[in-house]
């Protein structure tokens, strides 16, 4: 009994798994297809392979241009989230202060705020700076709505270290900046990593906004791009899943090498180990 | 301490300052940044909804509440909200218990179970743009899945999974747990991991059976991760945007419109901003409304544990 039941639950566990898997070998094996293979028998390995789908876009200014403006996006407000949460969440850790509650409440408040409400100001606002098609459009405004997570996850963080640690350096004379910047931050590299990988996938992944700040083909993100050749080669399947699959393997490749990363600052608390 | 350091030693208010002044170098930087970009759009947006306007012209047609009776009375919204309160229901009484039942599984120690833990939370990874490509692929008719379906004999089971009225809801549905089951799943466990196992051992010592222990012992101190889960899937659900507009658009004939891939059709692509940026007020209270009724009666107080203290 004990084994039938213990069977059922391995074959329940990969039929899940199973389930995970078969959009993204759809995709990537597809990738490698004919879209009349496509259509034909969708299943099973190609027969032929077929590599042009592939070595096109790999090939093509595009898709590269593509790659960078995510990438250039993603580094810039990866960069300029990730030092003000850490300095709002050093304040928020470790000092007494009145209203303080107050405003850690305003920041995260923001987790509410889907920048869907403030997309139409936030377009206003981007257009007046003359920002449209600029990088810094979509990155400013990104960085922004990710200051709430990446708070919340730095400040218990920040907590954790003991008092004594910051009297101990305040005795050998080091100010709040210098214990910041050579005592605090030092030691919080893991927290600081977990925080900066959740960043660039976030940013990596944005739809809204570059969809709205955006409007010139040269300065489109990934998965723009994604949605725009999906509607222009509505008929060609294989070369969308293709593209699809180039576009979603740097997330991929970034998962399979800080996967702890990511999972440890979605569940916090377990960061501290 | 060399006497003359003590002597010079700051007076108390003039440390107090130098306090007050630390604290806002590290805190004015981050708090503009949101000032500007966070909150004066939010303000702003429930300021344009007073008006009927384009986005280009001037503010100057006042129309008070007007755009917010015509939200309620067009049958388009009314049914955006349903939408979004139907994710809500499914995710509830489905997607989560689906998680929670996968991180049950995980911890009865299966073998390989590390490597299906990655498996399953991959897909909160992907773009929810890439994720909705690919699907809308394999859903399209004749689709991977209408030919599985075939092969398998099970061809009566096959429909215009994104093109009929009815079932698009729960197309979507499927492809939304597909992607953020694994994401619950992950919180579970971690919260699971907090549990002492001698209080679980301890309860079959006492003859409990195993769904006795689980009803009666893991799931009530997994209570605080259950709240934060929910709330969290709840907040999502009345988010939900790129996975829809890019599947489906809301159509067809607006049967699978959210709150926001409404407001979005009608600023960028019918340009009455003002009209739009009542729809995005109704989202923002209705956001805010529900974490103030989540944090009063159920999580009492501790928003801050949205993310932190779970686990703990």
């Amino acid at each position: 009994m004990k084994l039938v039941s213990r069977s059922l639950l391995y074959v329940v566990a990969w039929l899940v798994a199973a389930a995970i898997l078969v959009p993204v070998i759809y995709a990537v094996l597809g990738g490698f297809r004919t879209t009349g293979q496509i259509a034909g028998s969708p299943v099973g390995w190609p027969d032929p392979w077929v590599f042009t789908n592939y070595t096109e876009i790999l090939g093509s200014s595009t898709f590269w241009r593509q790659v960078f403006n995510s990438l250039l996006i993603a580094v810039v407000s990866t960069l300029l989230v990730v030092p003000l949460a850490a300095m709002a969440a050093f304040v928020f850790a470790r000092f007494a202060f009145r209203g303080r509650e107050l405003f850690y409440t305003v920041f995260t408040l923001g987790l509410l705020f889907p920048i869907a409400v403030a997309i139409l100001p936030l377009f206003i606002m981007v257009r007046n700076l003359g920002l449209l098609d600029n990088p810094l459009g979509v990155a400013l405004p990104q960085a922004a709505f990710g200051l709430p997570m990446t708070i919340i996850i730095l400040r218990p963080f920040f907590a954790s270290f003991p008092n004594e640690l910051q009297d101990a350096a305040a005795i050998d004379g080091c100010g709040p900046f210098r214990f910041f910047w050579q005592i605090l931050l030092p030691l919080s590299r893991p927290v600081l990593a977990t925080v900066s990988v959740l960043a660039v996938v976030g940013s990596w992944n944005a739809f809204l906004l570059p969809l709205v700040v955006l409007t010139d083909a040269d300065t489109w993100t990934l998965p723009l791009g994604v949605t725009n050749y999906s509607t222009q080669y509505t008929a060609d399947l294989a070369r969308i899943l293709a593209f699809a699959t180039l576009s979603m393997a740097p997330a991929l490749i970034l998962y399979a090498f800080a996967e702890r990363h990511i999972v440890a600052g979605l569940t916090s608390g377990a960061v501290k180990g | 301490m060399p006497a003359g350091r003590a002597l010079s030693r700051p007076t108390r208010r003039s440390r107090d300052r130098r306090r007050w002044v630390t604290i806002a170098l590290f805190l004015l930087p981050a708090l503009v940044l949101y000032g500007l970009l966070v909150i004066a759009p939010v303000v702003q947006a429930i300021y344009y909804s007073g008006f009927d306007w384009n986005g280009l012209g001037s503010l100057d047609d006042f129309v008070g509440l007007e755009n917010f009776r015509r939200a309620f009375s067009d049958d388009v919204f009314v049914g955006a909200l349903k939408h979004n309160g139907f994710f809500i229901g499914l995710s509830l009484l489905l997607q989560l218990p689906f998680a929670l039942a996968m991180a049950l599984l995980l911890q009865a120690r299966l073998r390989g179970r590390a490597l299906l833990r990655i498996l399953y939370f991959a897909p909160f990874v992907l773009s929810e743009v890439v994720t909705a490509v690919i699907w809308t692929l394999m859903l399209q008719p004749d689709g991977l899945v209408d030919q599985s379906l075939d092969r398998a004999g099970l061809d009566p089971l096959i429909h215009q999974w994104l093109a009929e009225p009815g079932i698009v809801l729960w197309s979507l549905f499927v492809v939304i747990s597909w992607k953020y089951f694994g994401f619950h799943m992950i919180l579970y466990l971690a919260g699971l991991q907090q549990i002492p196992r001698e209080l679980e051992e301890a309860a079959m010592i006492d003859g409990a059976t195993r769904l006795q222990v689980l009803r009666y012992v893991t799931l009530p101190l997994l209570g605080p991760t259950i709240r934060i889960s929910a709330f969290l899937s709840v907040i999502g659900a009345l988010q939900l945007f790129d996975l829809i507009w890019v599947m489906t658009g809301g159509g067809p004939v607006n049967s699978s419109n959210t709150m926001a891939t409404y407001l979005i059709d009608w600023s960028f692509k019918r340009f009455q901003f003002g009209y739009a940026s009542a729809v995005a007020v109704i989202m923002l209270v209705i956001s805010l409304l529900f974490a103030l009724f989540w944090q009063r009666f159920v999580l009492r107080r501790d928003i801050d544990g949205a993310l932190t203290t779970m686990g703990r």
